[in-house]
């Protein structure tokens, strides 16, 4: 059983369908790439799978782990395991980063009948896992994203999905902003995250970042849908040729 | 807009029908007859068993009560209050002399256990950052001052205070047993000619609290008195008066909360404060008053006058005040700086929901040299309440180097509420220097999915946001009130999820 199925999706926003019918399948411990041109369709596809309002999915199904995501509340899609890595990470002042971090990991842990973790052990972890980003305790005590440079925003995008652990990591351009040394150390992130159990789902527009996470899969969309799927030479074939001849295909 | 359509139908279901705290409690009263008149006030001055010179200050409070009309000038809208269509006195009837806290009606404990209040210990509380100085705050005592109904029914704590010097009670009792202290202070901040409600007030308040420190006194503990309306059609009329003679130091905190019911209930209350040189006072409150249900039906009318005098050379007031409560909240608590290098504080949460009205803020008068006072408000307007920062300061002619920061921050859930900052400034001195700033801000559809895809719920991304919204000025109240208050707050902001 895949870890993801999309099936034939079809999704409006005000009326106007944006995706026609998307197909796509992601197994367990696989890293997809889904490259295609501006609108269409990659950061609503990752909206849609996470639940984010104002969406309606007028056909279609996507199951996880062979259930019906569409049926389940965001907040009970990310106990699931599904997780997505903004590409623009909002500010919340007042609130400290490890406080946003201990709310949202005890909160996924009581939706799964799990204990919460007490401040001792939940403030180990937190450090621990920010140690290996490469990211200050100072950041840590900061407001969440408040004043963050791009780097930073993105930094902390990784350390939540390392915390959280989530089987299914959405990835919607975390490689924009970034300069080549924060992109490795992104990408370091990323790669320690990759298991047998656990797939990524990497939106971008640029072979860039594929250099330094290497996908199982390039999927190529275009006008809401995927209209081609290959290995990490496609992408490749992209940088050279453009989506030009895509677009015509779909 | 689809998304921000579907916010606010969010937003629509908050339900303030929910309130936690609507019901009551049976106590056998004592009411005087429905109506205001000279004989109404008699009846409460005998009732009280008051001195002649009392029953004088509150006709002459009443005659002048006569010659005044409500103000309109607040961003409120409320249907005529007919004063003659109100019990001005009610209260349980005494069984006996009570000598503890053990023989207080057990109906009347269980009502505050329901609450959540410890009447007799104060709960170590967890989630809430400890204000700078640490742990020891945690044991504490607070002295509670119970006002059931109008009436105080048990005093807790009297004998340490007693040893320390501080006279805690009741402000009847103390017209009877402290007559000078009270004739000495009583309406010189908010004198009876003062605006309508405290006028009112002034002649028909039942009971409140009465405070003083002693020169050079640090209170030994913290003073608190959880008011509570009980009586069906019955207004609320407490007056406080806190005195903190030179040196000395105090901290009072002041919660309430009322049960659920559909006439609206009028409350205006009169805080008084004197601080004399180098005596600071702390003037917590956690307001709960019913806001009315989610057709913006009953709740609670709260006119509420509260000022501090800095009377004193280096004198310090604070006022720190989370309001959640009523259907509509009037209420400026303010600070005279009359010493030189006297200082005013004032922390404000004031949050609305439902078809709650807050018109409130502060009013600095800077008479004294070197004074200083700083504001920082926080008001949070959801459903389709209106929520309305009005603050003051002045500058007297003689109030060379007066100095004011305002920071004044609205947060909007939500599409149909409304937030506004009145501020006025007047400074009649050129060496005084008024800073204010001003934000306002909207929990937006992105913050939430943001909290959400996090694993959070609606209710959760909501409080955890207002929370840090809000934190700077929750630091401020002392420990036991923050959790309090921010239990409050969860429960105000409760059913916004869909």
């Amino acid at each position: 059983m895949p870890l993801l199925e999309v099936r034939n999706l079809h999704v409006c926003v005000e009326g106007r369908e944006i995706l026609h019918g998307l197909d796509l399948t992601v197994n367990a411990g696989e890293a997809h790439a889904i490259m295609g041109p501006n609108g269409s369709g990659k950061s609503t596809l990752g909206h849609v799978i996470t639940g984010k309002p104002g969406y309606q999915v007028t056909a279609g199904q996507i199951l996880f782990k062979g259930e019906d995501l569409l049926a389940l509340a965001p907040d009970q899609r990310a106990a699931k395991g599904i997780f997505l890595a903004f590409q623009y990470p909002v500010e919340i002042p007042g609130v400290t980063t490890m406080n946003f971090l201990r709310t949202a990991l005890n909160a996924q842990r009581k939706a799964r009948g799990q204990s919460g973790y007490s401040t001792p052990h939940f403030l180990k972890k937190a450090r621990t896992v920010a140690k290996q980003l490469n990211i200050p305790q100072s950041m840590l005590k900061r407001g969440v994203n408040v004043g963050f440079s791009g780097g930073e925003k993105k930094r902390n995008e990784i350390l939540q999905m390392a915390l959280f652990e989530p089987s299914m990591c959405i990835l919607d351009e975390i490689d924009s902003g970034l300069d080549i040394d924060a992109l490795r150390i992104v990408a370091e992130g990323i790669n320690a995250m990759r298991s047998q159990d656990r797939s990524m789902i990497m939106i971008t527009h640029y072979q860039r970042l594929l250099n330094y996470v290497v996908p199982d899969v390039v999927n190529v969309m275009s006008k809401g849908r995927v209209v081609k799927s290959g290995d990490k030479q496609l992408a490749l074939e992209l940088e050279a040729s453009g989506y030009a001849q895509f677009e015509n295909a779909a | 807009m689809v998304a921000a359509q579907e916010t606010a139908e969010r937003v629509a279901r908050i339900g303030v029908d929910q309130y936690r705290y609507g019901f009551e409690t049976l106590i056998e009263s004592d009411k005087a007859p429905k109506g205001l008149s000279e004989d109404t006030v008699r009846f409460i001055s005998a009732k009280k068993n008051e001195p002649a010179w009392m029953l004088e200050w509150r006709l002459q409070a009443y005659r002048y009560w006569l010659t005044m009309t409500e103000p309109t000038w607040a961003r409120v809208h409320y249907p005529q209050i007919d004063y003659q269509d109100i019990y001005y006195y009610a209260a349980p009837k005494p069984k006996k002399q009570l000598a503890s806290i053990d023989e207080i009606d057990p109906e009347i404990l269980k009502t505050y256990e329901k609450l959540g209040i410890p009447l007799r210990e104060v709960a170590i509380l967890e989630d809430v950052e400890p204000p700078p100085g640490g742990e020891q705050t945690a044991n504490r005592k607070i002295a509670v001052d119970a006002v059931f109904d109008s009436v105080s029914v048990a005093t807790t704590f009297k004998a340490e205070l007693k040893k320390a010097g501080v006279i805690f009670m009741p402000i009847s009792e103390a017209i009877r047993e402290h007559p000078e202290l009270v004739q000495k202070y009583l309406g010189t901040v908010v004198p009876i000619s003062d605006n309508f409600f405290a006028r009112l007030n002034s002649a028909v308040f039942s009971d409140g609290s009465f405070v003083y420190v002693p020169p050079g006194v640090r209170c030994p503990m913290e003073l608190s008195t959880y008011f509570r309306i009980n009586e069906r059609n019955t207004g609320q009329f407490e007056r406080t008066l806190i005195i903190a003679d030179r040196g000395s130091h105090v901290s009072y905190l002041e919660g309430c909360t009322a049960p659920q019911r559909d006439e609206n209930q009028l409350h205006a209350a009169v805080v008084e404060l004197v601080a004399l040189d180098d005596a600071e006072i702390k003037y917590s409150t956690v307001q709960n008053w019913y806001p009315g249900n989610s057709e913006g039906k009953g709740g609670i009318y709260n006119f509420v006058t509260k000022r501090g005098d800095c009377r004193g050379r280096n004198s310090k007031i604070s006022w720190t005040q989370v309001e959640t409560g009523s259907a509509i909240t009037w209420k400026y608590p303010s600070c005279i700086l009359r010493g030189d290098y006297s200082r005013g504080e004032f922390y404000s949460i004031a949050i609305s929901n439902g078809f709650q009205q807050v018109d409130s803020g502060t009013k600095m008068f800077h008479l004294g040299k070197n004074t200083s006072s700083w504001v920082i408000s926080k008001g949070i307007a959801a459903g389709k309440s209106r929520n309305t920062y009005r603050g003051l300061v002045s500058a007297n002619r003689n109030a060379a180097g007066a100095r004011n920061h305002t920071t004044c921050d609205s947060l909007l859930i939500g599409d149909k509420c409304g937030a506004h900052t009145v501020p006025y400034v007047e400074a009649k001195n050129s060496s005084a220097t008024f800073e204010h700033e001003a934000t306002t801000s909207k929990i937006s559809e992105d913050v939430l999915f943001y909290c959400i895809q996090r694993g959070m719920s609606q209710e959760e991304a909501v409080s955890l946001v207002v929370n840090g919204f809000i934190k700077e000025v929750l630091q401020k109240l002392p420990m036991e009130f923050a959790a309090e208050a921010q239990k409050l707050i969860s429960i105000s902001l409760e059913g916004s999820v869909g």
